[in-house]
């Protein structure tokens, strides 16, 4: 992906750098891969997916030709199933759980898993049924992975479900956010159309707070479940920000999923700054996009980099380069405000007296100055606090505080599931965790509305 | 969703899927386990004379690292009393009146033996019989299991004298120990009864340990031949099955046994004319829980053919099952190489070289690119070559060009008789 090889770029190379970078398995593959699986009995795998997806069943299946099944058991554990094939962090989750780590190598269970829901979306299957129409009626806010899947679950127990979403496209971070080469937006569209094919109402282009109040929510349902995960990357709070050329990560990836690619970064010298999967997301897509260098900076060292490791080798696959324990000062610009250098301090880290995480702090007079055509911010994710505040709801820095068990926030009416109530103790933002989120939300509002007429799914 | 209810021989099941007689079903706790899993039925660990058994019991054969290619046991019937297994079958039918439960007995070939244990099981109340004359070691060389089942007229009065005492239906277990199994599938027919299963295991000897010069499995240093089953035997329980369907003096349904470990097992054996299937090894190496993928993937397949009941499926590909003189001398296929799927590991040359007909060449393009290509016009078309290709796709056996129409072996001895008949009668 080193582009100094590859001089002239056209927009139809950038675009075929945005197709899934990792090839499904063919079926060979995929059999023997199953085949290799030991079915275990009560498999540690199974325990280590958040979603509790029924792992050597689904394995099984694939073995014995039962495509469908098999998409169909990972699917009914995780509405989001064919999405977290691709994006989970499976060394951590499932794979680093197999017992083949302590004799051969662990069971490729996302390719697997993939693999079956691919089967399932290309031949056109509907996995579900809705079930038998009560009167109650849910409110969801936000349609990522958190939200779909307590649709979903909300769905075959019978409720009127209606999903608020502000973007055009539902889906969340999945349709918008997660990088296309790793994730394509279409696998993303399948999963709500699946539900959205239970009779679940899907209103793009509504934002709660804006286009219809909480209040008018609150009035009209059995309960309103806040599934709005998180905005936008904060500022740097540093000079120079506003110049031309300073992008949000999150944008920058959104944009790329939504209009196809730009040539803007054909060649240009781009640093990024954070070191978390938002980060590596913003500089892999960089790269794709044809940048001639991509450098990202972290304040820290790769030891406390909260980017997956796969995520890391995935970067550097790509030819990023990193730079350690470097922060940024100030940007400057040229006369025609776009932004050409970028003031960087070195910083070292100090052990904190009383436990903890080592603190950054700058080395005196080390500051440098680095050429760049483009600045990627990507230091995290800010909260919609308004809204969440328009729903007076008790929250702790954006983070919405929940029962862990009901996840009934302190208005009793109102639920929250997925990145709204990530941080804190809280949880962890990944898709897999929204998904089984949402998911128990569901059982909650379940079991504390009781209506009459119950199908069970 | 598919109707998979069976109804066989009288006996109805939810499901075409039955446990076999043998460890799975030892006791009611197993077959309970089993029901609550999703079984259709189980047909009970052979009752009997309680017997003793010797530890170890089983052996396996392992092939190219996958466990359990076939399995091998020198276990006898059940070694427990049978109060404790009548009163435990009578619990779990009480507690699932809708799953089958099958005595499976084996008694010495005397009537009054027969009469007295199926009165004593059938006032626990039973959905039928299975008489176990298949066992191939042990019970054998006490005049019982297959010693019975290797003889007709023993098969036949056995399963008379059962049938003499027996209110619910009978099926009499064969042994494939034997030579001709619509023998002694006729003979149970004879003999009343209401249907027959196949197959019982068959006689082997899974290893001998290097080291030791032990048999495998072996008991203080000596072994005796045990009963085989288990994946491997599948091909000789479709053919016993198939053989049996396709006799016209065969009429009586057909339980399947022997080697099914999924789905698509079963919907071979029921195509080949099973009305339902036993299980034994694939449950004993994965648990009873194989039952989901063995309904779902069923269930998925009937309803992907639109088939409504798996009932439908049953002796379908029979009648195109036939004896080797029906088949039609004419027809040609040939093997056809696809040049863009080889992945030129060249193992369907050396394989027809050395061991078929000569007619793979190995030849290069003219940049050099070695590529395959059959020489149709001497390839006999013996499916050798795509047997060995690891490749799916890479080799696919085309109907060659028709240049006669069809004649069979039988159709040719009869033109050839009229041929000589005519010269004589010139
Ligand atoms: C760049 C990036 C890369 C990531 N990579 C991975 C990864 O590889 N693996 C992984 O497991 N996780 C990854 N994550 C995290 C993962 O995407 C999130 O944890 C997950 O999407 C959270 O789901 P959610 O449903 O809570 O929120 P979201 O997916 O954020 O969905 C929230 C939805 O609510 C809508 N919304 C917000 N406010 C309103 C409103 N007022 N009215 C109506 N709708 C509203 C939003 O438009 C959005 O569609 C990544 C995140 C980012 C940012
Ligand atoms: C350990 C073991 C014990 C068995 N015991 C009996 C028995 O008591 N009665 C009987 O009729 N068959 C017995 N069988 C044979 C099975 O019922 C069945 O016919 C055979 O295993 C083939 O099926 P499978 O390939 O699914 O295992 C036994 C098989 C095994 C492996
Ligand atoms: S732990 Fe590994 S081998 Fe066992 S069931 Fe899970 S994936 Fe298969
Ligand atoms: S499987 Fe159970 S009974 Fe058999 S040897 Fe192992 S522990 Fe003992
Ligand atoms: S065996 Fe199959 S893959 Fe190998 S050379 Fe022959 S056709 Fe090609």
């Amino acid at each position: 992906m080193n582009d100094s090889k590859q001089p002239s770029m056209t927009l139809t190379t950038l675009l075929e750098n945005f197709e899934e970078a990792k090839p499904s398995y063919n079926s060979a593959e995929a059999i023997n891969e199953a085949n290799r699986c030991l079915y275990c009995y009560d498999a540690p795998c199974m325990e280590a997916c958040p979603t509790g997806i029924d792992i050597p069943s689904f394995i099984k299946k694939i073995a014995s030709g039962n495509l469908k099944g098999s998409a169909k058991t990972i699917m009914t554990a995780n509405p989001v199933g064919a999405s977290c094939a691709r994006v989970c962090p499976t060394e951590e989750l499932c794979e680093g759980a197999c017992v083949l780590n302590h004799s051969t190598s662990p069971i490729m269970i996302g390719d697997l898993q993939r693999y079956a829901t691919d089967w399932a979306i290309k031949n056109e299957q509907l996995l579900f049924q809705q079930g038998e129409k009560h009167d109650k009626r849910i409110a969801i806010i936000g349609s990522g992975p958190a939200g779909l899947s307590a649709a979903r679950e909300l769905a075959l127990l019978g409720y009127h479900v209606v999903i608020y979403e502000a973007k055009e496209e539902a889906g969340g971070l999945d349709t918008f956010g997660i990088v296309p080469f790793r994730l394509p937006k279409e696998i993303s569209l399948w999963e709500v159309d699946q539900v959205s094919r239970l009779g679940v109402e899907i209103c793009t282009g509504v934002e709660v707070g804006k286009d219809i109040s909480p209040q008018e929510l609150l009035d009209n349902h059995d309960a309103v479940i806040l599934a709005i995960g998180m905005s936008k990357v904060p500022m740097l709070g540093i000079e120079g920000e506003q110049l031309a050329g300073v992008y949000d990560a999150i944008e920058l990836v959104e944009r790329t999923k939504t209009y196809g690619v730009a040539d803007e970064f054909v060649d240009k010298r781009v640093a990024v700054i954070g070191a978390g999967n938002t980060a590596v997301d913003g500089a892999t897509t960089s790269v794709r996009l044809g940048a001639k260098n991509v450098k990202i900076l972290y304040r820290r060292t790769v030891e406390e980099m909260s980017a997956y490791d796969f995520e890391y080798e995935f970067a550097k696959q790509d030819g990023v380069e990193f730079r350690w324990l470097t922060a940024p000062k100030r940007l400057i610009g040229d006369e025609h405000g776009r932004v050409t250098k970028l003031e960087c301090i070195e910083m070292e880290l100090i052990e904190e007296k009383v436990g903890g995480r080592k603190r950054p702090v700058e080395v005196k007079d080390s500051s440098f100055m680095m050429d760049v055509d483009i600045v990627v911010k990507a230091i995290g994710q800010t909260r919609y606090r308004s809204l969440i505040e328009e729903f007076q709801l008790v929250h702790h820095d954006g983070v919405v505080r929940v029962n862990q068990e009901t996840y009934q926030t302190s208005n009793p009416k109102v639920f929250a599931a997925g990145d709204v109530i990530f941080g804190k103790g809280q949880g962890e933002a990944m898709v897999v965790s929204a998904a089984q989120q949402g998911k128990e939300t569901a059982y909650a509002i379940h079991r504390s509305i009781k209506p009459s007429k119950t199908e069970t799914a | 969703m598919a109707d998979l209810r069976i109804n066989f021989a009288g006996i109805k099941s939810p499901n075409p899927y039955w446990l076999a007689s043998a460890p799975p079903t030892n006791t009611g706790y197993q077959v309970q386990r089993a029901f609550e899993a999703g079984w259709g039925g189980a047909v009970w660990k052979t009752l009997g004379d309680p017997v003793l058994n010797v530890t170890s019991r089983f052996g396996a054969h392992h092939f190219n690292g996958q466990r359990v290619a076939g399995f091998n046991n020198i276990e006898l019937i059940s070694d427990r009393p049978i109060e404790e297994n009548l009163k435990e079958i009578y619990e779990t039918k009480k507690r699932f009146p809708d799953r089958a439960i099958i005595a499976s007995i084996m008694v010495e070939p005397k009537q009054a033996k027969w009469h007295e244990i199926v009165k004593r099981v059938q006032a626990v109340g039973v959905d039928g019989f299975e008489l176990n004359l298949g066992c191939p070691h042990g019970m054998s060389e006490r005049g019982m299991g297959s010693a019975v089942g290797q003889q007709p007229d023993l098969v036949e009065k056995s399963t008379m004298w059962a049938k003499e005492a027996a209110e619910v239906p009978v099926i009499t277990k064969l042994t494939p120990n034997i030579t001709d199994i619509t023998a002694t599938a006729r003979a149970a027919e004879q003999g009343g009864a209401d249907a027959i299963s196949m197959i019982n295991t068959i006689n082997s000897l899974v290893g001998v340990d290097l080291d030791t010069w032990n048999t495998i499995p072996n008991v203080n240093g000596k072994g005796a031949h045990g009963g085989y089953c288990g994946p491997a035997v599948k091909p000789i329980a479709l053919n016993m099955i198939g053989e049996s369907a396709r006799n016209p003096h065969i009429t009586i349904p057909i339980s399947g046994i022997g080697g099914v470990s999924t789905w698509q097992d079963t919907v071979e054996f029921m195509l080949m004319g099973a009305g339902g299937v036993q299980i034994c090894t694939a449950a004993m190496h994965h648990g009873f829980r194989i039952i989901e993928d063995l309904v779902d993937g069923l269930n998925n397949y009937l309803d992907d053919k639109g088939i409504v009941s798996v009932s439908d499926i049953v002796g379908r590909s029979v009648e195109r099952y036939t004896d080797w003189s029906n088949l039609d001398l004419n027809h040609k296929i040939v093997a056809r190489i696809n040049t863009d799927v080889c992945i030129n590991c060249n193992k369907c040359h050396i394989a027809c070289e050395d061991t078929s007909h000569q007619c793979i060449d190995m030849l290069q393009d003219k940049h050099g690119i070695e590529y395959l290509e059959v020489r149709e016009e001497d390839c006999v078309g013996c499916n050798l070559c795509s047997i060995v290709c690891p490749v799916d796709g890479a080799i696919d056996m085309v109907e060659a060009e028709r240049l006669e129409t069809p004649m069979s072996w039988n159709e040719r001895q009869t033109a050839i008789q009229m041929l000589e008949q005519n010269i004589v009668n010139s």
